[in-house]
């Protein structure tokens, strides 16, 4: 399957620029690579939040989210390549696209499952999925693109910061503020919280749900195409390369607690520094085997994620 | 029970009975290595529905079972230079025991949560095999062509994995009947509709759906050991393709599941139909598109799929469309 | 005795749901379990069959403690319950649903055995002709009668009631009423909770009384009736006590 293999050679090119692998504990060797994981955590984070935002307020679990975050980026590089369009600018295209789109894939997909149970929606999502990779796969091949833009480096000490993850770690901040700012601030925002803390109880005080669904969704996918766009910035891709970072938000919604859009960010920054760790003392390929097998024992064991309440 | 009587259950086993005896008297390349995938999904997807089907629990991970089973058989093939039946069994027996271990953890968790734990499964799986050396970690292993020699060299080989093949799809058709048709399965459908009451009934829910799990990963270890065998490579990428979990999902769905017939006719559906995309010139760069297509439509508009609409449409030929 | 109930406690975090509860019901027994609006009642009877744990204290049936053991365990010993708000199993049908009940309950029947002991607990409440229809296809009175059936197919010692009655209309209730009473001499020994409390006061040969989580009475029905600690209890409703007079 090229897909996996591709994803594991950019696994490999990503681990490279993290850091050379070796058995070396020294701190200069570490600081660097905890840093770089971390700011990329961020991003991590901003598409594990669309995930478990639309499992908090819908219970479904986006099948489609890998292949949303894909659209991102080529949402991000098209504007880039053919427009020259500024890659941080053009996430707010992205955000207006993406959140129409997440309203369109509702209407369609999902709305007449809703009710249906997991199943229906998981394959729904699925469904989506392959329409999405089809159709890409199509029009832009697998080969990989990459959008060649540097916003410069800062070097403090030992440690060299990269422009691009730093503006993505910084436009990751601004937003789960803003996210933050809406859930709590305004009148929709306060509806998507009704629901998803109990749908029928938030039907019978007047909130129209479906309405609230769909808005849960679009903001979903507008978060997984946001992050794909952050992620364009800094690694190479294909319409395939969502499914890597799917699998990473799943685990870092479980870490985080599903239905926690903090705990994602937090999940997010944990997986991300993780990443940075592991490759200092094991080899690289060893970092899915202790992502997995962690989501694994984290669901066992506490499903309610490790900050989950109760 | 006059199980046995039932036209539902030979419907289904004589399809697949005189399928088989077709590709033996016809004696052609292409129609066996066509059937081979066809029986082999048939298989997967029917097995797959003895937990999914009967019991409710989504497993996304089911080619877990197919490519750690088929691993160890082809290890024990190609290395410990065993038979291929005996390897196959040990690849199901292997399959059977890490669902059992696997099982008693994450078989707690109910719905969706269990969905997503048999993701992570699979990823940790292919993570951990990648990285196992005696499997040859990223690039897997070869086979030893002298296991072929013991079947007269690789053509008859080849056939002979063919048979035995289509004696596992027969033998997961008939396990698949007999559970149904058990007070086990009774059991097992009180679970699927609601696990609490089911238990309030007296139904011990912990260990039978341990058990249907177990034998329903029995048999995608063998025949994972046969395809494998087959094609004279195994690699992790091919082993765990999370891809075909989800595939054989689409079968089960679009046949219906629950049913007997449900998972063949899906899975022999799904197999023509995107062989037929593939190769057709101006659908094979949307194959994966129209495929996703016909998914949401059915689970939209056709939820007890094509064999279950049909019961419905149908219910004097009920009994034929078990 | 067929169930002792002895020194139970449950507590939900900060909630004491259950404080020192204690009874004991002989066999061939009907015995009433009343008490207002979340005053433990339907949290006593899963903590009699399994659901939960007790905090403290013991449930011991047919001399057997069966305290922490899992409903499944109890179901088999002989327990079988009839669920307040109704669980059908919905894409099985009626048959099935009641062949559920005989196969893993007392006698763990075999599926033909089964089938045949279904059709008879489906007889006696009135579904026979609903057999082969799907359960989720019932309306709610039908589906109380299969709670029932499913758990008189389970042929138990002891059947727990909760609330058959509610929900249905008045000419419904008769229905059911009947229904009870031929169950009743059939020697089934029940412990059921009911709100309508002319049904409970007729048909039961003792009544408990649950408050806050603390038995506040037990005795004949007309004792429990007459008992001013119970009038209080009902207090907010002051037809209560002409109520449970009437009878």
């Amino acid at each position: 399957m090229p897909l996996n293999r591709k994803n594991k050679l950019l696994d490999l090119a990503a681990a490279k620029r993290r850091g050379p692998e070796t058995r070396d504990w020294q701190v200069t060797q570490i600081l660097p690579s905890i840093i770089d994981g971390l700011l990329i955590g961020f991003v991590y984070g901003v598409a594990a939040m669309g995930l478990t935002l639309i499992w908090g307020v819908m219970r479904v679990i986006n099948l489609g989210h890998g292949a949303t975050m894909a659209l991102g980026m080529f949402c991000t590089y098209f504007l880039f390549s053919d427009l020259a369009v500024n890659p941080y600018l053009g996430i707010l295209a992205v955000v207006v696209l993406s959140l129409l789109f997440g309203f369109i894939i509702y209407g369609v997909a999902l709305q007449r499952v809703i009710q249906a149970g997991y199943l229906s929606t998981l394959l729904a999502t699925f469904a989506v999925n392959m329409i999405i990779i089809g159709v890409g796969t199509a029009l832009f091949t697998t080969s990989p693109r990459n959008i060649d833009f540097s916003a410069g480096s800062i070097t403090l000490g030992p440690v060299i910061l990269q422009g691009t993850r730093l503006l993505a770690a910084l436009a990751a901040v601004v937003i789960t503020g803003a996210l933050y700012l809406f859930l709590y601030c305004t009148r929709p925002g306060k509806a998507i919280r009704a629901v998803s803390n109990n749908r029928a109880a938030a039907e019978l005080m007047g909130i129209p749900s479906s309405y609230v669904l769909a808005l849960a969704f679009g903001l979903g996918t507008m978060l997984a195409a946001v992050a794909g766009g952050l992620t364009s910035t800094f690694f190479p891709f294909t319409i395939l390369s969502g499914a890597t970072y799917q699998l990473k938000s799943f685990v870092i919604c479980v870490l985080g607690g599903l239905g926690n859009p903090l705990g994602a960010l937090l999940g997010g920054l944990f997986l991300g520094g993780l990443e940075g760790v592991i490759p200092t003392f094991m080899p690289v390929s060893w970092v899915p085997v202790v992502e997995f097998v962690l989501f694994v024992l984290v669901l066992v064991v506490k499903p309610t994620g490790l900050l989950g309440a109760k | 029970m006059n199980a046995w009587r039932q036209p539902g259950f030979w419907v289904s086993f004589l399809l697949i009975f005189l399928a088989g005896v077709a590709v033996l008297v016809l004696r052609q390349d292409t129609l066996r290595e066509t059937a081979f995938t066809v029986l082999m999904f048939i298989a997967l997807a029917s097995s797959l529905n003895i937990l999914m089907g009967y019991t409710g629990y989504v497993n996304f991970g089911h080619i877990v079972f197919f490519g750690l089973g088929g691993y160890f058989g082809f290890y024990l093939v190609s290395e410990m230079g065993w038979p291929v039946y005996l390897a196959a069994l040990g690849g199901g027996v292997l399959s059977a025991v890490i669902a059992y271990i696997i099982g008693c953890a994450v078989l707690r968790l109910r719905g969706a949560y269990f969905a997503l734990a048999t993701i992570g499964v699979n990823e940790a799986a292919r993570a951990f095999v990648s990285n196992f050396e005696p499997f040859g970690g990223s690039t897997g292993l070869y086979v030893n062509f002298a296991a072929y020699d013991r079947y007269g060299g690789a053509a008859h080989a080849l056939w002979f994995t063919f048979i035995l093949l289509w004696l596992v799809t027969l033998a997961v058709v008939v396990t698949s009947y007999l559970v149904k048709r058990s007070r086990f399965g009774l059991g097992l459908s009180a679970i699927r509709e609601d696990e609490d009451t089911a238990m309030v009934m007296g139904v011990k829910a912990p260990q039978d759906k341990t058990k249907a799990f177990l034998i329903s990963a029995f048999f995608p270890g063998l025949i994972g050991t046969l395809y494998f065998f087959k094609n004279g490579n195994v690699e992790p990428d091919d082993a765990f393709r999370f891809q075909m979990s989800l595939e054989i999902l689409v079968m089960v769905m679009l046949g219906g599941k629950g049913l007997l017939l449900g998972p063949i006719a899906g899975a022999f559906a799904y197999e023509r139909l995107r062989g037929y995309l593939i190769i057709s010139p101006m659908f094979k760069d949307l194959h994966l598109a129209l495929s996703g297509l016909i998914l949401l439509l059915i689970v939209l508009f056709v939820p007890g799929g094509v064999v279950g609409w049909l019961r419905e449409r149908l219910p004097h030929y009920r009994r034929w469309l078990e | 005795m067929i169930l002792q109930v002895q020194e139970v406690h449950k507590r939900f975090g900060g909630l004491q749901a259950l404080t020192d509860v204690n009874f004991e019901i002989a066999p061939g027994e009907i015995m009433g379990l009343i008490g207002p609006n979340g005053a433990g009642k339907t949290t006593l009877f899963n903590v009699i069959n399994g659901v939960y744990p007790p905090t403290k204290g013991q449930v011991v049936f047919r001399e057997e403690k069966i305290t922490g053991l899992p409903p499944y365990e109890v179901a088999r010993r002989g327990l079988a319950r009839a669920h307040q708000v109704v669980r059908p199993l919905n894409d099985l049908t009626v048959r099935e649903n009641v062949m559920v009940g005989a196969c893993f309950g007392r006698e763990r029947l075999s599926l033909g055995k089964a089938a045949q002991k279904a059709d008879e607990a489906l007889a006696k409440v009135g579904l026979a002709d609903r057999a082969g229809q799907l359960a989720g296809s019932l309306n709610v009175a039908q589906k109380k009668r299969l709670e029932l059936a499913r758990a008189l197919a389970a042929n138990p010692y002891l059947l727990l009631l909760d609330e058959v009655l509610a929900g249905l209309t008045p000419s419904e209730i008769v229905g059911m009423m009947d229904t009870l009473r031929n169950i009743r001499d059939e020697g089934f020994t029940i412990l059921m909770i009911e709100h309508v409390m002319q049904a409970i006061m007729s048909i039961s040969d003792r009544i408990i009384v649950l408050d806050y989580g603390q038995l506040i009475a037990a005795g004949k029905p007309g004792e429990v009736a007459a008992n001013p600690l119970v009038i209080e209890a009902y207090l907010g409703d002051p037809d209560m006590t002409a109520r449970l007079m009437a009878e």
